[in-house]
């Protein structure tokens, strides 16, 4: 019997990369079916205008970079984006918003520093900062969820909505979310707070329709963790970090209070920072103290932004700090190879 | 109390010198290449900018006002740091004569510096008392170095990139640069 030579590596399967991104496509399913029973056909509109944008804008620019196109297409990556960014922006925004934010995300934030694996800031983050800051009109308008609308917009409403934005829908549809009536309470109690949001008062925790959206980030996010796609380090550091923080700040529910921790673990976009966002392998650091470390600075930047800080939601400028600040986190959480002593660290001059 | 924590707040990160305000951005982008001499210059400019602000609020204060020459207050201001930084020159080569080869020709730079001129000028349009204006500068050195580190620790990371050519080297920081200012616009509303 003639034994083959055989070189590694040994394990064969499909491309590692483009099962994970599908994996991870797919575990966004949960949360936008809980989107779409609340507010509509309109997330949906959204994440497949953003995925066909990331798609053709990754080809442009790959066909530009004079890369293979369908290899690296193939990979999943900037549909990822594409749906991450699709479901974190209100729905019924105009078609051109989206096509700027996957704009920014693709070309500006990916593709200039070399595409997948070299970008260090979380593209669908960079395109989602870029228009909050560019376009704050749109992009505070939330829809009211389904519990307080007589109907959720039709599929003709949408498309007019897309190409007029907010101002297409019929009135009386948005409206404050859970987290914009507590930034602009002004002295009231926890409790009259909650009665008088509408938001608030249909919802059981943390307002209508956008715990369930979070539950349902949170159930995907779980499988995902299940899969082993990424390690717990990160979203519990960010989860924990804001828990305690927004029990800290809690003060019994007072004039004071910051809200309770269930309304900031289920409102705004915890949860999918949380477990699609902040689990992002290229932009977090490597190590798993370092992404103890990068998961609880999101959560506090999360909390200080949201409570002290003009924004009511702040899951992508605090992943965007993170992000600025992950390879000086790598530089001094580098794990001590076995059987070596702790490395030196680069700034101590052997001389 | 709380108004110098709101000072320290307010100048290392909603107005962070480099990020909101674009002062000091030649150190900045000339100074990132390497973390190591990055937190040296980081560290030399903490402490000529420390001393620079509570020169020139002495210089303002006790020999401007009361002679009726605020109208010099710029050439008077240049003249303080360009000493502070002769200073802190001879100091560093004294202490550490390693940081100083490494730092080369960017500590005298830090003379020309807009951030150190830009908190002695703003010191005195806030119209700071002697602790403030100390604090200022403190607080807008931390922040400038806070800035200037952890991006070098990005623009190492960089240099392994698969960056298109025509935007390899700085322009490629300045576009890092612009995407950090826009998250640093997330502080906005802080203080």
């Amino acid at each position: 019997m003639a034994l083959m030579r055989i070189s590694s590596p040994h394990a064969t399967g499909p491309n590692r990369t483009t099962q994970v991104m599908l994996t991870v496509c797919l575990a966004t399913l949960p949360g936008l079916m809980a989107l779409v029973w609340h507010f509509g056909p309109g997330p949906l509109i959204n994440v497949l205008l953003a995925s066909i944008f990331a798609l053709a804008l990754e080809a442009l620019a790959l066909k530009l970079r004079k890369r293979p196109i369908g290899f690296y297409l193939r990979d999943g990556s900037a549909l990822v984006t594409g749906i991450l960014l699709g479901l974190a922006l209100p729905p019924y925004v105009p078609w051109w918003l989206i096509f700027v934010g996957v704009f920014f995300a693709i070309v500006i934030a990916k593709h200039l520093y070399g595409g997948l694996g070299y970008n260090p800031f979380n593209p669908a983050m960079v395109g989602y900062v870029v228009l909050l800051i560019s376009f704050p009109l749109p992009m505070t308008q939330w829809v009211l969820p389904a519990e307080l609308t007589q109907q959720t917009p039709t599929l003709i409403e949408t498309l007019l909505g897309l190409a007029q934005g907010t101002q297409g829908l019929p009135d009386g549809i948005t409206g404050a979310t859970p987290l914009d009536a507590f930034r602009q309470n002004t002295g009231e109690l926890v409790l009259d707070v909650y009665a008088q949001s509408p938001v608030l008062a249909a919802g059981q925790w943390a307002g209508a329709g956008f715990e369930w959206v979070n539950l349902g980030f949170l159930l995907g996010g779980a499988l995902l963790l299940q899969q082993r796609i990424f390690t717990w380090h990160a979203p519990v550091g960010m989860l924990a970090t804001l828990l305690l923080l927004s029990a800290l700040f809690y003060d019994g529910g007072s004039s004071n209070s910051a809200g309770s921790p269930w309304l900031h673990l289920l409102s705004g976009g915890t949860m999918l920072g949380a477990f699609f966002i902040v689990t992002d392998p290229v932009t977090s650091t490597t190590s798993t103290k370092g992404r103890l470390i990068f998961g609880a600075g999101v959560g506090l930047l999360v909390f200080c932004i949201r409570t002290w800080g003009n924004y009511p939601d702040a899951v992508a400028f605090a992943v965007l700090l993170m992000n600025f600040a992950a390879p000086f986190i790598d530089y001094y959480t580098t794990p001590r190879t076995y059987g070596h002593t702790k490395p030196r660290k680069a700034t101590e001059k052997s001389e | 109390m709380t108004e110098f924590a709101v000072i320290m707040l307010s100048t290392i990160l909603v107005n962070n010198f480099v990020l909101v305000q674009f002062l000091g951005l030649c150190p900045f982008m000339g100074v990132s290449n390497k973390l190591e001499t990055a937190i040296g210059m980081g560290g030399a400019t903490t402490f000529v900018l420390t001393l620079a602000s509570i020169a020139s609020y002495l210089v303002n204060t006790w020999v401007l006002m009361p002679l009726g020459l605020e109208y010099l207050r710029t050439i008077a201001f240049i003249l303080v740091i360009a000493v502070v930084v002769q200073f802190a020159k001879m100091f560093i080569e004294k202490t550490s004569p390693l940081l100083y080869r490494v730092l080369g020709v960017f500590l005298p730079l830090i003379t020309t510096n807009c951030a150190v001129l830009g908190v002695a000028l703003q010191n005195t349009s806030h119209a700071h008392n002697f602790v403030e204006s100390s604090l200022y500068g403190f607080g807008a050195a931390l922040g400038f170095s806070l800035v200037l580190v952890l991006f070098s620790a990005m623009r190492e990371r960089l240099a392994a990139a698969d960056v298109p050519v025509p935007f390899q080297g700085a322009a490629i920081g300045m576009i890092t640069a612009g995407l950090m200012s826009l998250a640093f616009m997330g502080f906005g509303g802080l203080v």
